[in-house]
């Protein structure tokens, strides 16, 4: 699971085991809640349930990621940071701002960058090779006019 | 790079999301949501044919929707119409609209999987690719059956893209995550495995996932992963820190699939092949190497990726256990990290030392850094990194620091935080157990445990001191002086109370010579503390008394005018009055003699498993407590228990359980009620266990075809129920044990114990006369559809013997399931013959549908909002009825408790009222009960109200409970 979060706000969120929507709800409250009481300079992991949370803060925002027992926190910190260099890179300087009016872009970004909750590639160039890629089909689907200007300009 | 508004420009989706974000009310919010709403159900049902375009816009707000958190029930359809467009967007958005809306066992799989067949099939690799991303987050069980066996295919093929690979890769592990059985590598296999040979490092870094995780589940399938696993890391480790490129995070070569590989290896046990290993551990020394080297960046990704190679690294070298040298460089790498300034590092170094301490290799290099950790848990500010010192703290002690260690953390335990205060007293209480060497040293602290954190001491560590000290002789006196000494605080805890009056009453004439504190100061010093004490330490107390009477003979009257007081023989509490009564009488007509063998002195305990240390392991889950430690306690714990090769016998140990007081106390007060020390019942005849449990055989019984349930075939119809069987069947309502009829001839007493669905019952048939019963039988039958709604099962079968002797009593298990809720009761019919005559009597079983009750406790906001969702008036049941037996409060409480709901305290805005909330545990469902009972004491009514999910179970609640106050 991993979500990103302000005041009290979710403005993200992806779990990758088969959860009911009620107890979505009860266990992003909880985390919220503990998350957002922690002071700075703080240590960036904790135990919660039977998982451990890490999470991170970038600006107003925090992203924070449940792992299981044996997971390594350190480079789950790095995964945090790597999506948020993907964030970065694609939107120009991401703020909260883009994430709202372009979740559907945030989500797709998420989603070629971890699949299933595992990494699907670490390489930042892959990453958004694959979603330019996709952009690019998408301005071919939606504009004709500008394939007429390419022509044009060919 | 792309601009923001990229491409597609939803302008309508952007207007929306504007709209949302300036209303000023969550109310104005709700408003623009249900307008959108109707809007685009309109849309969606208009006659005209949406263009794909619209479509996508509007499943996108909708999604949108969803995730501000509102319910969506409809746009599915058109979702899933969107799969089969062939513009990448509208596939896309349709994907994403499934993946975070669909649930697994949604009417709709069907036509997705279709969908997705077309798609994996398109040789188009980004189509390929959304198809398997779907198939990931989504994970169903039909998907799996569709696709499990195609994406190997797809994975190993030859001409796939590497994109897809991966994603193929990882698509996989989560359909063998979810149904395993499903995924069947089989010719696969090895060719999975070379996947890590795989020149794209993309594709490496997804398929290990999937191979740790299959290698976790069949090792020997896939040990060939080893020598390749490790020569990837070498090739990595070894590389300078730009050659892999866009692989190469702030100077750290690949450290996801390095991190990933190490942790593929803690799979195995070290490699066999001997050069195998010697590059694994080559590429372990230069992990730890690098750890010294300076820091190639000063950015924290730097410093994180690198240290979290060396975590894993620490890691496997733990898990291996074998190489000293490794485990003492990984000791000493982080003890360095016990200093940084990072409270991340610092958190991980304690977590990883705990493991490391478990080593023999190096327990001892642990150990050097005890005075920094000791520092950890003083001056951290962080909580969470607190409770990992005070963990590598108990993970560290040994006999040589166990003093220093206990006396660390009693200090810390004056602040500690409430959170981790009932673990701390859990492991203080361990530690000195363990390593006591000198038992006063031990009994100081579990006293300073309780005077410190009384509170949080659980009842397994009182009663561990008690265990201790009744097994060690040497102590008995030290430890009777310390408890009196502690007692004589004006204030303190309970639990020291506890203690204090046990010890006393078994070993207080140690003490009894010096003056100051002779019989009748230590009977004061109780007796000051007595009217502040909970029923449970009260009926404790009382025990400890009558010990007295018989250890000083002087202080029998004093204690026999207490005893005969109003307040202890007139007690409202059964328990305590029971006590009192019996223990009057007990003192007053035995003789010296009997009085001694009667209340002698507790008998050694048997050795067994500190029971401190099960609820440890209980709280923190199994393997949280280390193997070696466990061995340790069995080495060492038999030491402290001491006395084992003088077995006490069991019926003496029975008393003894009996004698700590438990809350749950049995109706029947045969057991719980039993004096200190009471010798086994067929010795003394002062109490005679009538029920016993072990009588003589049961009746057998089998389970016929019918649902009947009988031990012998019936001969004569059964009785109609006796006119006086529901007025019986009340009575036990909101109690298990007691006596369900008696009459002249025959007594029945009933004892029985519920969990979650399913009961158990003890019948017990006793012969009052002195004539034997003949062909007794015992039929027990559910009537009408009942037996649709409860189960009866294996009735315990023992050799017949349909003769009931004078005077005896046999003994019969019913075991119950409840299936659905139900209302009426199963009958229980007797037969048997009794000087010629036959006597038929059938009467109704006390099993009634609150028995299935699971207490819930919630708080007042929960109660009522929990309350307004079950408004249904078929939901509701009321009842206005006038007292029928006292209203004293005390009474009422025990009763809803009997209940088997939680009694809920300061819910109800009114404190004369009473709340309680319950779940009904049946085997089809459960249902949720909230009930609220107001009593007006002046009219002499109460008003009733039941609240169920099912309006059968609050009609039947309601009818029951009526007959009950």
């Amino acid at each position: 699971m991993q979500n990103s979060l302000r005041q009290g706000k979710l403005r993200l969120q992806k779990w990758y085991t088969a959860t009911a929507e009620r107890d979505k709800k009860k266990m992003v409250r909880e985390l919220m809640q503990i998350v957002l009481a922690r002071k700075p300079k703080m240590c960036s992991f904790l135990e919660w349930r039977d998982l451990k949370i890490v999470y991170k803060r970038y600006a107003s925002l925090y992203f924070c990621c449940a792992i299981e027992e044996q997971d390594n926190e350190l480079i789950t910190l790095e995964v945090i940071h790597r999506f948020v260099e993907l964030l970065d890179k694609y939107f120009g300087s991401v703020c909260e701002l883009d994430i709202i009016f372009n979740f559907e872009k945030a989500y797709f970004i998420l989603d070629e960058f971890l699949m299933g909750g595992e990494i699907q590639d670490t390489s930042k160039k892959s990453v958004l090779k694959a979603i330019e890629q996709a952009d690019l089909l998408q301005e071919e689907d939606e504009s004709p006019r500008s394939v007429l200007e390419e022509m044009g300009l060919a | 790079m792309p601009a923001v508004s990229k491409g597609d420009g939803m302008r309508g989706l952007a207007v929306f999301i504007s709209d949302i974000r300036n209303c000023k009310s969550k109310e104005a919010e709700i408003k623009r949501i249900n307008k959108e709403l109707a809007n685009i159900r309109s849309k969606f049902k208009g006659d005209k044919a949406l263009d794909g375009y619209s479509k996508k816009k509007y499943v996108c707000k909708l999604l949108f929707i969803f995730l501000l958190g509102h319910d969506i029930d409809f746009g599915h359809m058109e979702a899933v119409n969107l799969l089969s467009s062939n513009k990448y967007t509208e596939k896309q958005i349709g994907y994403l609209f499934i993946s975070v809306l669909v649930n697994s066992n949604s009417e709709l799989i069907r036509l997705i999987n279709n969908a997705i067949k077309n798609d994996l099939s398109s040789r188009n690799p980004t189509f390929m690719c959304l198809a398997l991303h779907c198939i990931a987050n989504v994970g169903s069980r039909e998907m799996a059956e569709a696709f499990a066996s195609e994406i190997p295919r797809i994975l190993v093929a030859g001409d796939t893209m590497d994109s897809v690979k991966q994603s193929a890769a990882l698509c996989l592990l989560r359909l063998y995550k979810t149904s395993p059985d499903l995924v069947l590598m089989g010719e696969w296999t090895s060719r999975v495995v070379h996947l890590l040979n795989d020149q794209h490092m993309g594709v490496v870094t997804a398929a290990i996932s999937l191979i740790t995780c299959l290698s976790q589940k069949n090792p020997d399938e896939f040990k060939t992963c080893v020598s390749l696993a490790v020569s990837r890391l070498s090739r990595i480790v070894s590389s300078a820190s730009t050659d892999l490129q866009d692989y190469t995070y702030y100077f750290v070569p690949a450290p996801w699939l390095s991190c990933k590989l190490l942790r593929l290896l803690q799979c195995y046990p070290p490699p066999e092949d001997g050069a195998v290993k010697g590059r694994l551990v080559e590429c372990l020394e230069t992990i730890l190497n690098k750890a010294q080297e300076p820091p190639k960046s000063k950015k924290v990704q730097h410093s994180n990726a690198k240290n979290a190679i060396l975590f894993e690294a620490i890691s496997l070298i733990i898990h291996y256990d074998s190489e000293p040298n490794l485990l003492v460089r990984a000791c000493n790498q982080l003890g360095q990290f016990l200093q940084h300034r990072e409270t991340n590092l610092r958190y991980l170094a304690l977590e990883s030392m705990c493991t490391l301490a478990s080593s023999e290799f190096s327990h001892e290099a642990v150990k050097t850094h005890i005075e920094t950790v000791i520092n950890a848990l003083k001056t951290e500010r962080d909580v969470s990194v607190r409770q990992r010192a005070a963990d590598l703290l108990y993970a560290m002690c040994d006999r040589s620091n166990a003093k220093q260690i206990v006396a660390e953390m009693l200090s810390y335990l004056e602040t500690a935080d409430y959170s981790i205060r009932e673990e701390m007293v859990l492991k203080v209480a361990i530690l000195a157990e363990k390593y006591a060497v000198d038992y006063s040293w031990y009994v100081d602290t579990i006293l300073n445990l309780i005077r410190i954190a009384g509170d949080y001491v659980s009842e397994e560590v009182w009663y561990r001191v008690i265990q201790i000290v009744i097994n060690r002789d040497d102590v008995q006196g030290y430890a009777a002086k310390t408890v009196f000494e502690a007692l004589q605080a004006p204030a303190c805890h309970e639990n020291m109370v506890k203690v204090g009056g046990y010890i006393l009453g078994e070993f207080g004439n140690l003490i009894a010579g010096d003056p100051r504190s002779s019989p009748l100061v230590q009977f004061n010093l109780l007796h000051s503390k007595f009217h502040l004490c909970s029923v449970p330490t009260r009926a404790l107390l009382l025990s400890a008394y009558i010990k007295f009477i018989n250890l000083f003979p002087e202080t029998k009257a004093t204690i026999q005018e207490v005893l005969r007081c109003d307040s202890q023989i007139r007690n409202s509490d059964v328990e305590l009055q029971q006590r009192a009564v019996e223990y009057l009488k007990l003192s007053s007509i035995a003789s010296t003699d009997v009085l001694a063998t009667v209340l002698e002195e507790m008998p050694p305990f048997p050795e067994r498993e500190s029971s401190i240390l099960a609820k440890l392991k209980k709280k923190k889950g199994p393997g949280a407590v280390s193997v070696t430690e466990l061995e340790d306690n069995k080495r060492e714990g038999g030491e402290l228990n001491g006395g084992g090769d003088r077995g006490p016998d069991t019926a003496a140990m029975a008393a003894s359980n009996a004698s700590t007081p438990s809350p749950s106390a049995d109706l029947l007060g045969i057991r719980s009620a039993a004096p200190v020390g009471a010798p086994p019942a067929s010795t003394g005849s002062l109490l005679v266990d009538v029920f016993s449990e072990a009588g003589p055989a049961a009746p057998s019984a089998a389970v016929n075809d019918d649902g009947f349930l009988s031990s012998a075939p019936p001969s004569e119809d059964p009785a109609p129920p006796l006119s006086e069987a529901d007025e019986l069947l009340n009575k036990f309502v909101c109690k298990n044990n007691g006596v369900l009829f008696e009459n002249q001839l025959l007594q029945i007493g009933i004892k029985s114990e519920y969990r979650q669905n399913l009961g158990r019952m003890y019948l017990f048939y006793g012969n009052k006369t002195s004539v034997q019963f003949a062909s007794f039988t015992t039929t027990v039958s559910c009537p009408g559809d009942l037996q649709s709604h409860i189960l009866f099962l294996n009735v315990q079968t023992k050799p017949v013997e349909p003769l009931v002797e004078g005077g005896a009593q046999i003994q019969q298990v019913l075991n119950i399931e409840c299936l659905t809720d139900f209302s009426d009761a199963p009958l229980l019919n007797i037969k048997f013959r009794y000087g010629g005559a036959l006597q038929n009597l059938t009467l109704k079983l006390p099993v009634t549908i609150n028995k299935f009750f699971q207490p819930t406790e919630m708080s007042s906001h929960d109660f009522f909002q929990r309350w307004k969702q079950l408004s249904q008036p078929q939901q509701e049941a009321q009842k206005i009825f006038k007292a029928n037996h006292s209203m004293d409060t005390e009474v009422l409480k025990a009763k809803l408790l009997g209940l088997g709901t939680a009694l809920l305290d300061n819910v109800d805005p009114n404190p004369e009222n009473y709340v309680c909330a319950g779940v009904i545990q049946t085997k089809s469902q459960q249902v949720g009960c909230l009930l609220r009972l107001e009593p007006n004491a002046q009219a002499q009514m109460y008003r009733l109200t039941l609240r169920c999910s099912k309006d059968s179970v609050s009609r039947r609640l309601c009818e029951l409970l009526a007959q009950q106050f």
